[in-house]
């Protein structure tokens, strides 16, 4: 096979691209920018930290079920755990987007940064809701007898049927978290890339 | 269990929920504690120091 010929095939080409936008140095960095030594830039490493403590606590729930969870004392301190996890990552998270919101984070080409974590703040709220309708107990059929109404106003009852507790556990274990993590790693990799957002200096003009 | 039952007798969770009115807004006292939290921790954010400024190396 010629050079050329090696250099026309997608996995090179992948590689060259993916080794020039973010090379081991800017993937894991040793340093960050003195403005980055501040108290509002750790909600973001907060919320991923929740964010791990949720998915490891929802995969014990996943193995053990929900007569476990409902039932035994080890099941119900796992089910809490799960809960405060999720309501320290929606806290840390919303923190990080005022944080984010008052800098403008999407200044400097990082458009994408911004609008990824919009999604996945979106599909977290997705997951969380589907998370309340797969409880299997009286609050999660309080809940759904609810949304249906509120679900079946907007059209997509027919699709996403809250009563269905089946179909609401899967897009809570299955679909739901999988979008969430992928774009929390995209949202990542795109900080690294473009690097975090440096403050407004003063009397500059914002460029747009 | 007598922790549980303390706790049980200063956080009753199996009344109605109060809630809190104003105009068309409608929101538990729970959740606006919530709230006022995050705010407070956000301000708090902005102004305390952070451990380790002062001599930190930066980067190019």
């Amino acid at each position: 096979m010629s050079t050329t010929e090696i250099d026309r095939q997608w996995t090179t080409r992948l590689r060259k691209r993916v080794a020039g936008k973010l090379p081991p140095e800017k993937l894991l960095p040793d340093t960050q920018p003195t403005y980055v030594s501040s108290w509002i830039y750790v909600f973001g490493v907060t919320t991923m930290a929740a964010l791990i403590v949720v998915i490891a606590t929802g995969c014990v729930l996943a193995i053990r079920g929900p007569q476990w969870w409902h039932t035994s004392s080890v099941g119900l301190f796992v089910n809490s755990t799960h809960l405060w996890s999720v309501e320290i990552f929606f806290f840390a998270m919303v923190v990080h987007l005022w944080g984010k919101y008052f800098m403008a984070a999407w200044r400097g080409g990082r458009a994408m940064t911004w609008m990824t974590g919009v999604v996945t703040f979106l599909t977290s709220i997705a997951a969380a809701f589907t998370g309340y309708a797969s409880q299997s107990n009286f609050d999660s059929q309080w809940i759904t007898t609810q949304a249906k109404d509120g679900i079946n106003a907007t059209g997509a009852g027919a699709y996403f049927n809250v009563l269905n507790l089946g179909q609401m556990l899967m897009w809570h274990i299955v679909l739901l978290p999988l979008v969430a993590v992928l774009l929390t790693m995209i949202h990542v990799l795109l900080v690294r890339v473009k690097g975090v957002v440096p403050p407004f200096e003063v009397g500059a003009e914002v460029r747009r | 269990m007598a922790l549980f039952n303390l706790s049980a007798a200063l956080l009753p969770l199996n009344t109605l929920g109060r809630y809190l009115h104003w105009h068309f807004i409608e929101l538990s006292v729970a959740n606006f504690i919530v709230i006022v939290l995050m705010i407070v921790t956000f301000v708090a954010a902005l102004l305390l120091p952070f451990p380790g400024r002062r001599g930190r190396k930066e980067s190019p």
